[in-house]
């Protein structure tokens, strides 16, 4: 695993989410307000862009047919599913984000 | 047809007028008002003066009820003489009506007390909607307020000017508030709640004079003392109109003498109100008004056989949000027994005066739940021996419903609409209605003062077979309170951010249903002036693009009543070449989409197209679709096009509850099939129809007929009234046709076009002032809210095998 510096907090505004390429990983950052959330950008029912979700406190909203996932744990919580999509470590270094990438895919 | 005039435009007389309508149709009717508004709810004035109803919102018939039922209705019109042997009555105008029957209906006017000064400027009377819209206009933040009169209207017009920001003084002759309901105890409950919400009482107050040059600058007493004020509301009474009786020769005392049959001593003139003296009692509460004008409805119209054997009177009401509720005579308390409750703290006060076992007086304040146990005692005289245990606080009951069984079918439950309990079974009964709303409007119960509210819930309750409580549709869990509840608060608790009021009213987080409706909320309240949070948003609204099944947005320039050139076409073809555009298509709008855009060249092509936005990905205006009308088309007999373009510059970039799409057609043929929009303007010879709530996608729906006007400029403007009125209105997500049906065409009529002028010009007034604020919102192509809403963002470090500074070793995972 490796500790990758993403950007600056700055640039995710609050309760908001972006998505960020990290080689061919693309992975959706949250801003929670009191800590920042990472997890696969791509929603287990359709592939939506989570990044571009409504944040529902832990959870986000996927903009294309609402499914809720927890940014926590990855887990869809709605509608009941056993799916779920990969999370991130997420750091803050002063300014700066940092997400910690495996060095293999596997699910959180 | 028999001729009835009818004197007086109020409460009294209009109710007496609908009760005679409910008889066979027998009369031609007249109704002269010397006001120059429709009929509205004088009880609800001080509703107005709080600011917590516009005055349109009082409004109790308005000019469609007139017109449908055949009754002309002469505004501004005051009768000065009647002539009872040649049967005519002579407006101030000159104009000499003639009648068959005369029915008087002058009410009272406010008692103007004989104190040198009461004619400076800044004094005012509190009676009808003119003296208050005058106290409106002068009552300011700071302003100095004296209210002489410390009975029931007094304290009304304290607390309006007291919400408003005044600093108010009520100054009473008496020792004691509303000495006539209350006794001295009761009085001082009062006095001392309403001291605590900040309102100065000053008793014992004899006025001597109104001082001041030309406007009023203070008012002394006889005991030497004066206050300062910048503004003087008289309320120390009502007297009788009682002129135009004696013109006609009716027996007079205090009102007009009636008797049982409401027959005064002229069979051919009635008389019925505030006006009136029955069995030496002039009554002025609303209530008993209604009870005479059904007996004079059934006498006059030749049924002749109930009698109005006079009222109980009662006072419920809420005075400065203390409950206070009074009835029979609390003050002759002479060979009665006295049953009390008293809890300072809480401000409770009971008081229940006992004769010969029956119930002869009560008083409460600051508690009045109990109230109709106890009108409903003092009305049918009932012994209340079995009851002594349990005078002041019944025993609970297991049994919800039997509270409402006791109540008898002739009871009044609306004393301030005249509604009785059964009146209001058999409307939920025929109707089959099953909300609180829905009762509202059919038996207008409830709509007054509002403290039957409990009661008419439980009776839905009780009749209804799918009661819902109105309560329960709720935006969502996150805030639970209903739409309606929450644009109040964040009205009157000058909400003016999504957090804000998640925080406050809810559980601080949201979701994806309250968020973008919260959004919409904030923005129509304060007319585009709030703190706009695009988190809250759905990600259309944040970057301005239809999202698509791929995460690709859609792009649709907006084409003003489908009205292109080929330069803009160009332009468009060009654009859609440079971005390698998957699919560029004609919508079902007369607009163009490009489809499949990447979210990072939205604000290159916007820039490029150098066209507004559509809209087309977002609850707010989407188009006008038009025919070719008069331009080319040889059957247009209006000029579409031209209306249409008009239309969409008006109200677009303006949000709304759901998406809003409209059509102008020249013609009946409908080519824009206006007739199945959410607004169009059909056009005729001559002139347009507006229609509304028309559907043409899960649901199809023919649009309902607003209004037909003549000029282009009516006709865009009825549009606006009804567009500003569902942006206020309308439930976030609720289509103008679900819209349209939840609140009925004809109450929708009657607050938009039908409107009196200063409501149409409030609707107006905040949507200009919305537009004012509004933007093409592609103009954020250029400066985003957030500098990386469109950006895509690349790490800073690329992988794999990056390996982390010194600093970053042992991070916890």
């Amino acid at each position: 695993m490796s500790w990758i510096r993403i950007t600056n907090t700055e640039n995710i505004p609050l309760r908001e989410g972006r998505s960020v390429r990290v080689g061919d990983r693309d992975i959706a950052i949250f801003n929670l307000g009191n800590r920042f959330l990472a997890v696969e950008n791509r929603c287990p029912h359709n592939g939506g862009p989570l990044a571009e979700g409504i944040i529902s406190g832990k959870t986000v909203v996927c903009p294309l047919h609402a499914w809720k996932v927890c940014l926590e744990s990855g887990a869809v919580k709605k509608p009941q599913s056993d799916a779920c999509v990969m999370t991130y470590p997420v750091e803050t270094v002063g300014d700066i984000i940092c997400i910690d990438i495996p060095a293999n895919a596997c699910a959180a | 047809m028999e001729r009835l005039v009818v004197v007086g435009n109020g409460m009294a007389g209009v109710a007496c007028v609908e009760q005679i309508l409910k008889h066979a149709p027998k009369f031609e009717i007249t109704i002269f008002g010397d006001e120059t508004h429709v009929n509205y709810n004088r009880i609800l004035l001080s509703s107005v003066l709080a600011g917590e109803k516009e005055m349109d919102d009082i409004t109790l018939n308005g000019l469609e009820w007139y017109r449908n039922n055949g009754i002309l209705l002469r505004l501004g019109v005051r009768i000065s003489a009647v002539d009872a042997i040649a049967k005519t009555v002579t407006g101030e105008d000159g104009s000499v009506t003639g009648y068959d029957k005369l029915l008087l209906a002058t009410g009272s006017s406010a008692f103007i007390p004989p104190i040198p000064g009461v004619d400076k400027k800044g004094v005012f009377a509190f009676r009808n909607l003119d003296d208050t819209r005058n106290i409106l206009d002068r009552a300011q933040e700071g302003t100095k307020a004296v209210v002489i009169g410390g009975g029931l209207l007094g304290l009304e017009a304290a607390r309006g000017l007291q919400v408003r920001g005044c600093d108010v003084t009520v100054v009473h002759l008496m020792d004691s508030l509303m000495e006539r309901q209350l006794d001295p105890a009761g009085g001082e409950y009062l006095r001392k709640q309403i001291e605590q919400l900040g309102v100065r009482v000053a008793l014992g107050k004899s006025t001597s004079a109104l001082l001041g040059n030309g406007h009023v600058e203070g008012v002394v007493f006889k005991d030497g003392e004066s206050l300062p004020a910048d503004m003087v509301v008289l309320a120390a009474g009502i007297r009788p109109n009682v002129e135009l009786g004696r013109k006609a020769g009716l027996a007079i005392n205090r009102g007009i003498v009636v008797n049982d049959f409401m027959e005064t001593s002229d069979p051919d003139v009635f008389a019925v109100g505030e006006c009136v003296e029955h069995n030496g009692i002039v009554y002025g509460l609303v209530a008993p008004l209604f009870e005479q004008g059904k007996v004079l409805a059934a006498t006059i119209t030749g049924n002749r056989g109930p009698l109005y054997l006079g009222s109980k009177q009662a006072a419920k009401l809420k005075i400065m949000g203390v409950d206070v509720f009074s009835a029979g005579d609390p003050n002759a308390a002479e060979g009665a027994e006295i049953v009390k409750y008293e809890d300072p703290t809480l401000g409770i006060y009971k008081k229940l005066l006992v004769r010969g076992n029956k119930l002869a007086a009560v008083i409460l304040v600051g508690d009045v739940n109990d109230s109709h146990r106890y009108m409903e005692w003092l009305r049918a005289d009932t012994d209340i021996s079995p009851m002594r245990r349990s005078l002041l606080f019944p025993e609970p009951s297991s049994d919800d419903g039997r509270d409402v069984a006791q109540i008898p079918e002739g009871d009044t439950v609306c004393g301030c609409m005249g509604v009785t309990k059964g009146a209001i079974v058999h409307a939920i009964q025929s109707r089959g209605l099953n909300t609180l709303a829905q009762l509202k409007e059919c038996t207008k119960a409830s709509t007054g003062c509002g403290s039957c509210t409990t009661l008419c819930q439980h009776l839905l309750k009780a009749v209804a077979p799918d009661f819902e409580e109105d309560g329960r549709k709720v935006l969502c869990a996150c805030v639970p309170f209903p739409q309606e509840s929450l644009r109040e608060i964040v009205r009157s608790q000058r909400l003016k951010s999504v957090q804000d009021i998640l925080n406050i009213y809810g559980n601080g987080v949201g979701c994806e249903i309250c968020k973008p409706a919260l959004s919409y909320m904030v923005d129509v309240v304060w007319c585009g002036d709030h703190e706009e949070d695009r988190s809250a948003r759905f990600i259309n609204d944040r970057v301005h693009a239809n999202i698509q099944k791929d995460g690709t947005f859609s792009v649709v320039p907006r084409i003003r009543g489908g009205v292109t050139s080929p330069a803009e076409l160009r332009k468009i073809a060009d654009v859609a070449d440079k971005y390698k555009v998957p699919l560029v298509k004609i919508t079902g709008s007369q607009r163009i989409d490009l489809l499949g855009v990447r979210k990072s060249d939205l604000p290159k092509i916007w820039a490029d197209l150098g066209m507004p936005s559509g809209q087309a990905y977002t609850k707010g205006v989407r188009m006008v679709k038009t025919c070719v009308g008069t331009e080319f088309c040889r059957f247009g007999t209006q000029d579409a096009i031209g209306a249409g373009v008009e239309l969409e510059r008006r109200l677009e970039n303006l949000f709304t509850p759901h998406k809003v799409k409209m059509a102008t057609v020249g013609c009946p043929r409908n080519c824009a099939e206006a007739t199945v929009k959410d607004i169009g303007l059909v056009g005729q010879e001559g002139s347009w129809q507006v229609v509304v709530g028309g559907a043409a996608g899960k649901s199809v729906r023919k649009a309902d007929l607003l209004i037909t006007v003549e000029s282009t400029e009516q006709a865009l403007e009825a549009a606006e009234l009804f567009f500003q009125y569902y942006r206020e209105h309308g439930n976030y997500l609720e289509r103008t046709y679900d819209f349209v049906e939840r609140i009925g065409m004809e109450k929708i009529r009657k607050e938009t076009v039908y409107a009196l002028d200063p409501a149409k010009k409030g609707l107006l007034d905040r949507l200009r002032k919305s537009k004012a604020i509004s933007y093409d919102a592609w103009q954020e192509g250029a400066s985003p809210v957030n500098p990386t809403q469109f950006v895509q963002i690349e790490a800073m470090h690329s992988p794999p095998g990056y390996f982390p500074p010194e600093q970053f070793q042992g991070a916890p995972v």
